[in-house]
């Protein structure tokens, strides 16, 4: 890969990490598609630079978010015991159960979150949360300074099956089809467990890493981590989600809700589109 | 535990998660950074075209000979193994703060993560 090729690959990467960072996403729905599409980078080794983009949006961003306190660490770690163990199953009956028939259910319930999120773009912040009794005993009720609001910020947790269902999930999509699994997390904490946005974003950006991560080994040593193109993809998107997160907590959850809700049509029609 | 120290420990505990994730994103970068600037000025990657190390061994054996592409992959493994590295670090954390419900949780995550790292060397 020649200097000048590097330096256009590091320039989206750039963007997937600024997307990402702000929308708890791992960047993939950028990184694959110019990979590909554009640059001719063989699919494989796209999905292998896009696992990396995920960890890098990841990392970057919680330095600032888990240290300003949006990100929500308790409620992280406690959803990533479903995340894990969902990317286990999803590994596991890989070949048992249609593909075909998960990415339509999962698509489906991403145009009814679109739909869901819609209905309340004009409210920002959560109201008349009832805290759920295993919130309280695991500490997950929280609060954060909002830069945008200039306020302090206190929110309550509900709805922990579904979320926690929701997001072992979103572990064994992640599993089963290698991608996509920011876009369940965000939902599952915003759309059942009532969270703040920004909240929600910060803390699927905390997670998605560790998602990540458990399969990041078997890329690597199937040969798909190509360094030349996964290299300037770290170094592009760990300076945009740097940049992302500088942004995001001067955005409203509003505006960061308004971002989100296209790209989570889009992705509902492209897992639908691929299931057809 | 009164409620004030709690918040106190929490805060302690974002700024501890927070650094070690830094640790690892600046280190990697760092690395990553080493090996894309000796590619350009060397103009090869030290492999053949379209091959790279696929092992922990083949990296550090390239990264001996200054191989290029083996100085990226080692940014990578490091990059790779931060998210592991901050679980790790939470269950530390978790125990010095005598939380155990959360000692359990995030150990039980950890657990998971090798596991698949095996599982994804037999698959």
């Amino acid at each position: 890969m020649s200097t000048g090729l590097s330096v256009v690959v590091f320039a989206f990467s750039l963007f997937a990490g600024f997307l990402g960072s702000l929308l708890g996403l791992g960047g993939g729905i950028i990184i694959i598609p110019a990979l590909t599409l554009a640059l001719g980078v063989r699919i494989h080794e796209a999905i292998g630079a896009s696992i990396v983009s995920v960890i890098a949006t990841s990392s970057g961003a919680a330095i600032a978010y888990v240290r300003d306190k949006i990100t929500n660490i308790r409620i992280g770690m406690f959803l990533e015991t479903a995340t894990t163990l969902g990317a286990i199953t999803g590994a596991f009956i890989a070949g048992l159960i249609s593909t075909r028939l998960l990415s339509i259910i999962f698509g489906l319930l991403l145009l009814y979150s679109a739909f869901t999120m819609f209905k309340k773009r004009y409210s920002d912040l959560p109201t008349n949360v009832k805290t759920h009794p295993l919130a309280e005993r695991l500490h997950l009720n929280s609060e954060y300074y909002d830069n945008a609001l200039h306020q302090n910020v206190k929110y309550q947790v509900t709805g922990i099956y579904p979320g926690y269902a929701v997001m072992y999930g979103a572990g064994v999509i992640s599993g089963l089809l290698g991608i996509g699994s920011g876009v369940f997390k965000v939902l599952g904490m915003d759309v059942f467990m009532k969270l703040p946005m920004k909240v929600s974003t910060a803390t699927s950006n905390f997670m998605i890493g560790v998602t990540a991560a458990a399969s990041a080994g078997v890329y690597f040593s199937r040969g798909d981590i190509d360094p030349l193109v996964a290299g300037p993809v770290a170094l592009g998107v760990l300076l945009g989600a740097r940049i992302g997160t500088k942004v995001m907590e001067r955005l409203k959850s509003k505006t960061l809700r308004f971002i989100f809700i296209p790209v989570l049509i889009y992705i509902a029609l492209e897992m639908l589109w691929k299931a057809r | 535990m009164s409620k004030k120290n709690a918040a106190k420990d929490l805060f302690d505990a974002e700024l501890f998660i927070s650094s070690s994730l830094r640790t690892g994103v600046y280190l990697s970068a760092m690395v990553v950074v080493i090996g894309l600037l000796l590619y350009f000025a060397i103009g090869q990657s030290g492999y053949q075209s379209g091959e790279f190390p696929t092992t922990i061994g083949m990296v550090l054996a390239g990264i001996l000979r200054f191989k290029p592409a083996s100085i990226i992959s080692l940014g990578l493994l490091l990059l790779i193994a931060t998210p592991v590295f901050r679980v790790a670090a939470s269950v530390l954390m978790f125990v010095l703060e005598k939380d155990y419900v959360y000692t359990i949780i995030t150990l039980f995550v950890l657990c998971i993560l090798i596991i698949s790292f095996f599982l994804g060397k037999a698959l």
